[in-house]
Formats: structure tokens, C-alpha cells, sequence
């Protein structure tokens, strides 16, 4: 198995891109990470997406962005994994270098959400659940969210004021983020007085409806070098999964599947929870950020809370999260998130997170999730020197 | 002779009834079309169906109920009948979704009956000669309504949601036994609804004289003529339930005296519940009737006819009744909502 | 419209059908041919009770396409006398003060319906335990 490293990344803003389509987001970000890696050749797309068809009455993308961004004959592929989608790509096109299958693959993740009015959006991430006995009977995606957070403030006595700090540490970290949908700082009262989306979650807890792409380019670690001055080594892939729905989970807040891509990922890159640096976490809602944090190994189960309180979770703190505003503040374009998420860990590793960087970074871990726990990749990255 | 018996006996094996929670004070109507100084409204308040509550879901609470009471292996019932004024489909009965989910499918009869108020006490009396005739053990006749009254007229104050459920089965196994029925039913035009209206129409006072006294003081006289009784053989009476008016007033002119219609007489708290008005009653009265005790019930449905069912209850009843909850635990549950959101609840708010 | 599939899960739907075990015992809710605990083959229907307590609940104000016209509405995770938990809809629930540990009871409800044209899918919903207020009383009879 070939060891393998990210030599190009490419981003769009997140945000509400209504002059563009869901292919032409794709090709900025598939371009410019192409650009960044300086490769002349390509041999296989995956694109992370989770609701074209839904969304954007589209499916078959592999096809059709590969030919939109000029690499039309090269192997290409949607995958798609809820959320999660974005990394399940990046884990496929992992698989595909490291496993000699190709050299230099394209991963890129879209999401193209605000074409439809939101309760079609509503409907369309609640296919994340179980179909036929969670959203038929009306549970929408947030919902699933909320009887997590209802039931953990409930067994470890917690107040909806203590997730406060994740909103507030995510936004405050998207100010300096040019691509962060949400550049704004907010405060403890805004998320005491947001607006309630089913309770306990209310607008500050979730991550917004948005568009983005973002793309990466993959090639064995040993050629990356002649391509990029910086390249970013995948030093852990790992996937897991757990139960589609909450009522059939061994153990509702134990988050089972992050907990196994996690250790299978510290196994893999053999390191513990203390060698990472900075963590990019899922947080879709402040309960996934606390509940990963703790699968993780990051807190003690009902602690992970805490961390925010404390600011361990603050750029300058002992585990980092959310770095460049993660889900909540830069945005959550579902299955372009997990190529964020790897892009920003990236930028940390390559000293190029500007007034977000993270002093030392050398090992940084993403973990990107898919419905409400169901689907979890973890990817540690780390620079190479 | 105008009494129905069949040759086997049979009777009422398990009863159930139903209400919805929310009720809506008369005058909370008044306020909303005649303003403060409305007058005194003919029902206290009427229950009204939850979003989520249809004739279907009705029923099956009700019918549950009567299962629990009867405590029989569902799969032996061989008729599942509905009768409603307002079933959830225009094509489609309404009887299979109940049959199907209280675990009666497939070998039994299903059918939806239509005649105004008395489809349910008409499904009954069908189930009565099924079981009797020997070609079934038990059967299931329900009567069950979330009747709509165009805003403003007079019935909106009264048009309720409720209804029961009767499980009819062999006399021996009864809670209340069938001593005999009568059917007394003309063409009279007194309400109506046509084909796609959304609310019915009626004839305002041709509805009594010609409608519903000529039809219920007809049948409880006949019966009661043709099995040799008076008025105060029976312990409980149970008239149809328009309002409070008629069913005392018929009571009064056929020699009932007041305390005996009391026990079956809803209308006051929970409306009229049309094709479970008389049935929704007589559970009620089942709830407190005592062994030996006589009851009379006579529905009456517009269009027009009336059922009447001579019943004398059994020793199973002190037992049975408290299996299930009883017809005023479903009355006492109550949540008073206000006109805006009883339109709601009714969709006469234009969504799309 | 999706007649087939509201069709093939109404049995499970209306009234709590679920699984059993033959080997461990276990109750299985939604059915899925395996027990969760043992891996066995389980296959053998088991209809549930309808008893439980809420677990965890919230209130959607957001509701997805097809169930605009019932919101704000209460979902909850209810844990089933018999073990499993379920995710459904509290009904009759307007005015009354929610918890966890609240007993709830099965009812069959609407869920949705497909537009004044389509068909209407009924299902399981819990609402809080009707406690009998008459002299009566009220015992669920061992059946």
C-alpha cells in the first residue's frame, strides 16, 4: 500500500451562489485545486454529494462535472454518504492511490441547496434518517439532533447556555475564513435568544443551508514533491458505521461509529488523541461537536461539554476545533463539508490558516459525519517535512 | 308485529367509545358571528377532532376499547362495519383501514354504511342479524362522526366528533342482550349533503315535527308496543342527540321521565357526534348500568329513520366495563381551543 | 405517491407490530429479521403493547415537505415497556407540560397525506396516558 499525500486544494466561498450552478461550483473548486497541485494529468474524479437529486434534479455527476471541468474520459463517480459524502469520496479516492489503481485522483465535494424553498431541503436531508420510521413519522433532521441534545442535557444535567461556546468559538473563527459563509462574531445572549428550531436546538446550535465545492488532488506521497512545495500526508483514512436511526443505536450518546473510525484512524496514523492537534469536527449541531469530542477520546463521556466552557476548544486551546469556523460559522454545503473540513486542516498544516493558525500544527484530524452519527470518517493529516 | 329478533340470541359482547380532547364552548361561536350578546347556544360545547384524528383513527380507538371489553381473538370477527357521515374517503372504505388494524383481516366482511345519523345503529342492526342468522360469531359495528357544520349556521354550535364501537356476539357471552329491534325509515328530506359539498344542508324546522319525532316517537312506540313494555320498564333511554331539546322533549311526550334519558345524554358536553350520537349514549349508559336493568335505544338519521334496540343487561357488565376506559373519561379529557384554532382544525383555513 | 411502500410497513404501522427472538427473547421494534442481540434469525411477529415513556422529545417548528400542515409538532424517542425505543409524533399533547419519563400510550393517527388527491397514511403516534377520572375506573384487561 502506497503512502499518499494531498498536493492541491481548492475552495469556493460557501454561501448563497445563485448565479451559479451546481457544476459550475464544482469545476471553481476542481480547477483551482488542480491549479494548486500543478498536475498535468488526472485519472479519476469522485464527487461528494448528497442531495442532487433532490436538490438540483441531477444525478450521474461523476460524468457530468468531470466533462464541465475539461477531464471528460478520465474514471468518474458520485458517492454519497449523507454528510458524510465528502469524506466518504475523499476515503474512495484514498483507497484508489494508496492501492496503486491511480495516481492522481480529484476529490471534490458539492452541494448546490438554496435552488429549492426549505421544506423540500428539510425533506431532502431527512433522507440522512431512516426512512420508513424516522422522517415518515415527521422526525426532520434538526429533530434527530434535538432528542440527542434533550436527552444529554438530561443524563449529565447540562443547560442549553453550555453549548454556547461552540457557536461562539465557530464564528469567532470564521471572522478571519474569506470563504466562511457566516463571517460574524456572536455572542452568549444571541444564542441565549436565537430562534428555536426544535427545541433544544435553536438557529445558533445548526449549521445553515448553503452552496459550496471544494476540491483536492491526491497522488502517492513519494511523487508529491516535484508537484507542491507543501503537500499535506493522509497519515489515517478510516470509516465506520453505526445504526441509520437513533432508536436502534446500542447507545444513543456514545456516537459509536466516530468512536470506531476514530481509534481505527489513531491505529492506523499510531497516535493517541494528545498527539492531535487541532480537530475538525462535524458540528452540524453543537451536540454532534460535544458528542465527537467524546467518542473521540477528547472528554470523558458527559465532559465533553466542558471543553468549551474552559476554551480548550479555542485556537490557542489544548484541542482546536472548528478552526476556520467550521460547519456552524464557515458553513455546511453537506457533501462539499467533508473537503472542507480536509482543506482546512490543510491550510493549518501548510502555515496558511493566516490569522487562525495554529501554532506548531503538525498533526491535524477531520472527521465528517453522515446522518446522525450512522456514517463517520476520520482522516488524520499530517505535514510533511 | 314490527320487532326483529333472529332465532339465535345475541347481544353486545364488548362495547368501546371515543372522543377527541378538544372542545369548543358555544360561546366561544356566538362571540365569532353574533357578537358578546349572542344568544344561549343550544350545547355547552362540542368536541372537535385533533389534526391528526379522522373518522378512521376514531374508530379504532373505539373499536380497541370494545376489543379489550370483549376479550376475544380479533380474528374471529367477520364483519368490521362503519357508518359515518363522514368517512375519510369519498371511494375507499373506511372499514378496512379499522379492520386491518386491530388484526381482523382477512377473513371478514368490511363495508362503510352511509344513512346521515343512524348509519351506525343500521350497521348494528346488521350485525345483529349476522350473528344471528349463525353465519358469524361476533361482529363489529361502529358509528362514528367528525361532522362539519358551515360557519355561522345553527348546527356548527352542535356538529361534534365521537362515536362508539359495539362488538355483537352470542347472548351468552354478552354484556347487554338484544330482547328485539325495530326499523321505522321514510324518504324525508329533512338534511342532506350532495355529492362534493363540503358541508351539509338542511330543511331548518321541517328537521322535527316530520323528521325526527314523527320517526323516533314511531319507533320507541312500536317496539316498546310490540315486546309489551312502558316507559318505566327501562332503567336508561337513549334518544338520537341533536341537541338537548329533542331527545327530552321525545322522551317527555313518550312518558320518560328526565332522570331516565340522563346517563346517556352527551350532547351537552361533547355535541352531536350524528352517527355516533345514540351509540356514543349507550356506552355511556353501559358504564353505569346494573345486571337485570332495561335499556331502549332509538337513533334517528335524516333522510330519515330510526332504529330502535331493546337490550337488557347482563352480569358480565360489573366486570367487563372496567376494562377498558369509560365513555366520561373520554368526556372529562378536555382542551378548550378558540374559534381560530377550531378553524383550523376544521380546515376552513385556506392553505393552498 | 408511494401506495406500495405505506402498504408493505402499514401492518407494523398501525399498531406496533414488531419481531421476537425465539432464542434470546428479545423484542425487536422496527422489525428486521435479526435480533440485535443474539444475531439470530427473528422473524416471528410480535405485537406491542403501546406502553412506554418518553425518552427524549423536541418540537419541530420546521417541519419537512408533508407535514407543513401539523406543525409545530412534538417528536419524541419512546422507550417501549417491551425494550426498544421508537421514534414517533406525541399527540394530544397542546398545553400539557412534557418530560422525560412521562408515560405514554400507542395511538394510530394520520401521519400525512398526499395532497387532497393522494391517499392518507396512518401510524403509530403516543400521547400521555389517559389516567381515568370516573369512579369507574379503568383496567386494561389481560388479553
Amino acid at each position: 500500500m502506497r503512502d499518499v499525500s494531498i498536493i492541491g486544494i481548492g475552495q469556493t466561498p460557501v454561501g448563497e451562489h445563485w448565479e451559479k450552478s451546481l457544476k459550475e461550483l464544482a469545476a471553481d473548486a476542481i480547477s483551482s485545486a488542480i491549479k494548486d497541485a500543478q498536475v498535468e494529468r488526472v485519472d479519476s474524479l469522485y464527487v461528494g454529494n448528497m442531495c442532487s437529486g433532490t436538490l438540483n434534479g441531477q444525478e450521474h455527476l461523476g460524468a457530468l462535472i468531470s466533462d464541465w471541468v475539461g477531464l471528460r474520459g478520465v474514471e468518474a463517480v458520485k458517492i454519497e454518504a449523507a454528510c458524510g459524502s465528502g469524506a466518504a469520496a475523499l476515503r474512495l479516492g484514498y483507497i484508489a492511490v494508496a492501492g496503486e489503481l491511480a495516481d492522481f485522483v480529484v476529490v471534490a465535494g458539492v452541494e448546490k441547496m438554496t435552488d429549492r424553498p426549505g421544506e423540500q431541503v428539510t425533506a431532502a436531508l431527512a433522507m440522512a434518517s431512516d426512512g420508513d420510521f424516522e422522517a415518515q413519522n415527521g422526525l426532520s433532521f434538526v429533530a434527530l439532533n434535538a432528542l440527542l441534545m434533550r436527552r444529554y442535557m438530561h443524563e449529565y444535567g447540562v443547560r442549553h447556555g453550555d453549548f454556547a461556546p461552540f457557536a461562539i468559538n465557530a464564528h469567532k473563527n470564521a471572522v478571519s475564513n474569506p470563504c466562511a459563509l457566516f463571517p460574524h462574531a456572536v455572542t452568549a445572549e444571541d444564542f441565549r435568544t436565537a430562534k428555536m428550531i426544535a427545541d433544544p436546538v435553536n438557529l445558533l446550535d445548526s449549521s445553515p443551508v448553503c452552496d459550496g465545492a471544494a476540491a483536492v488532488v491526491l497522488c502517492p506521497t513519494a511523487l508529491a514533491r516535484s508537484f507542491n512545495a507543501r503537500p499535506v500526508r493522509i497519515r489515517a483514512s478510516s470509516s465506520a458505521t453505526d445504526s441509520i436511526a437513533l432508536h436502534d443505536r446500542r447507545d444513543l450518546l456514545g456516537l459509536e461509529a466516530a468512536g470506531l473510525s476514530a481509534t481505527k484512524a489513531y491505529s492506523q496514523a499510531k497516535v493517541t488523541p494528545r498527539d492531535i492537534d487541532l480537530f475538525e469536527l462535524h458540528d452540524a449541531f453543537t451536540i454532534m461537536s460535544v458528542l465527537s469530542l467524546e467518542a473521540c477520546g477528547f472528554a470523558e463521556r458527559g465532559r465533553g461539554v466542558r471543553l468549551g466552557a474552559e476554551g480548550d476548544i479555542a485556537l490557542g486551546g489544548r484541542i482546536p476545533i472548528t478552526t476556520m469556523g467550521g460547519l456552524k460559522a464557515r458553513g455546511h454545503p453537506v457533501g462539499a463539508t467533508g473537503i472542507y473540513q480536509v482543506i482546512e486542516v490543510a491550510l493549518q498544516l501548510r502555515e496558511q490558516a493566516g490569522a487562525n493558525q495554529v501554532r506548531d500544527a503538525r498533526l491535524g484530524m477531520a472527521q465528517n459525519i453522515g446522518g446522525s452519527g450512522a456514517t463517520v470518517v476520520t482522516t488524520i493529516l499530517e505535514a510533511v517535512e | 308485529m314490527n320487532v326483529m329478533k333472529p332465532h339465535r340470541d345475541v347481544g353486545i359482547v364488548g362495547y368501546g367509545a371515543y372522543v377527541p380532547r378538544y372542545r369548543l364552548p358555544g360561546s366561544e361561536i356566538s362571540r365569532m358571528w353574533d357578537g358578546q350578546q349572542g344568544c344561549m347556544p343550544p350545547v355547552k360545547e362540542k368536541s372537535v377532532p385533533g389534526l391528526d384524528e379522522d373518522v378512521a383513527t376514531m374508530c379504532l380507538e373505539a373499536a380497541r376499547n370494545a376489543l379489550k371489553r370483549a376479550a376475544i381473538d380479533p380474528l374471529r370477527i367477520r364483519a368490521v362495519w362503519v357508518g359515518s357521515e363522514s368517512h375519510p374517503y369519498a371511494v375507499k372504505p373506511t372499514s378496512t383501514i379499522v379492520a386491518e388494524a386491530i388484526g381482523a383481516v382477512p377473513h371478514t366482511l368490511a363495508a362503510d354504511w352511509q344513512f346521515a345519523c343512524k348509519a351506525g345503529t343500521e350497521a348494528m342492526q346488521a350485525a345483529l342479524g349476522f350473528v344471528g342468522s349463525g353465519m358469524a360469531d361476533y361482529a363489529l359495528a361502529l358509528g362514528m362522526d367528525t361532522a362539519q357544520g358551515r360557519p355561522r349556521d345553527a348546527l356548527e354550535y352542535t356538529a361534534g366528533a365521537g362515536g362508539a364501537a359495539f362488538l355483537v356476539g352470542p347472548a351468552e357471552e354478552s354484556v347487554a342482550v338484544l330482547e328485539g329491534s325495530t326499523s321505522y325509515v321514510t324518504d324525508t328530506a329533512d338534511f342532506w349533503r350532495r355529492q362534493h359539498e363540503h358541508y351539509p344542508a338542511h330543511a331548518g324546522r321541517f328537521t322535527g315535527e316530520p323528521g325526527y319525532f314523527r320517526h323516533v316517537l314511531a319507533a320507541a312506540s312500536e317496539i316498546m308496543a310490540a315486546l309489551g313494555r312502558k316507559p318505566a320498564d327501562y332503567a336508561h333511554v337513549i334518544f338520537h342527540q341533536p341537541n338537548t331539546k329533542f331527545p327530552r322533549k321525545a322522551g317527555r311526550e313518550l312518558g320518560f321521565k328526565r332522570e331516565q334519558l340522563e346517563a346517556g345524554l352527551l350532547v351537552n358536553e361533547i355535541g352531536n357526534t350524528y352517527a355516533g350520537a345514540a351509540m356514543i349514549g349507550l356506552t355511556s349508559v353501559l358504564d353505569v348500568a346494573q345486571p337485570g336493568e332495561r335499556v331502549l335505544m332509538v337513533s334517528f338519521g335524516s333522510g330519515a329513520g330510526s332504529d330502535g334496540f331493546d337490550l337488557r343487561v347482563t352480569d358480565a357488565i360489573d366486570t367487563r366495563r372496567t376494562y377498558a376506559l369509560s365513555t366520561l373519561d373520554y368526556v372529562a379529557r378536555r382542551h378548550e381551543i378558540d374559534y381560530a384554532t377550531y378553524a383550523r382544525h376544521r380546515e376552513k383555513i385556506r392553505m393552498e | 405517491m408511494e401506495i406500495a411502500r405505506h402498504w408493505r410497513l402499514q401492518r407494523h404501522r398501525y399498531s406496533l407490530v414488531g419481531e421476537m427472538c425465539n432464542r434470546c427473547g428479545e423484542k425487536i421494534f422496527p422489525a428486521r429479521d435479526v435480533c440485535p442481540q443474539c444475531n439470530a434469525p427473528a422473524k416471528t411477529p410480535f405485537t406491542f403493547s403501546g406502553k412506554g415513556e418518553v425518552y427524549s422529545y423536541s418540537t419541530v417548528h420546521h417541519p419537512p415537505e408533508g407535514f407543513e400542515h401539523f406543525a409545530p409538532y412534538v417528536v419524541a424517542l419512546v422507550r417501549l415497556v417491551e425494550g426498544p425505543l421508537v421514534a414517533a409524533q406525541l399527540t394530544d399533547v397542546e398545553g400539557e407540560k412534557i418530560e422525560i419519563g412521562m408515560p405514554v400510550e400507542m395511538v394510530t393517527r394520520k401521519l400525512r397525506d398526499d395532497g387532497s388527491k393522494g391517499t392518507i397514511v396512518y401510524g403509530y403516534k403516543f400521547r400521555p396516558v389517559i389516567v381515568s377520572r370516573t369512579p369507574l375506573g379503568a383496567k386494561d384487561a389481560a388479553l
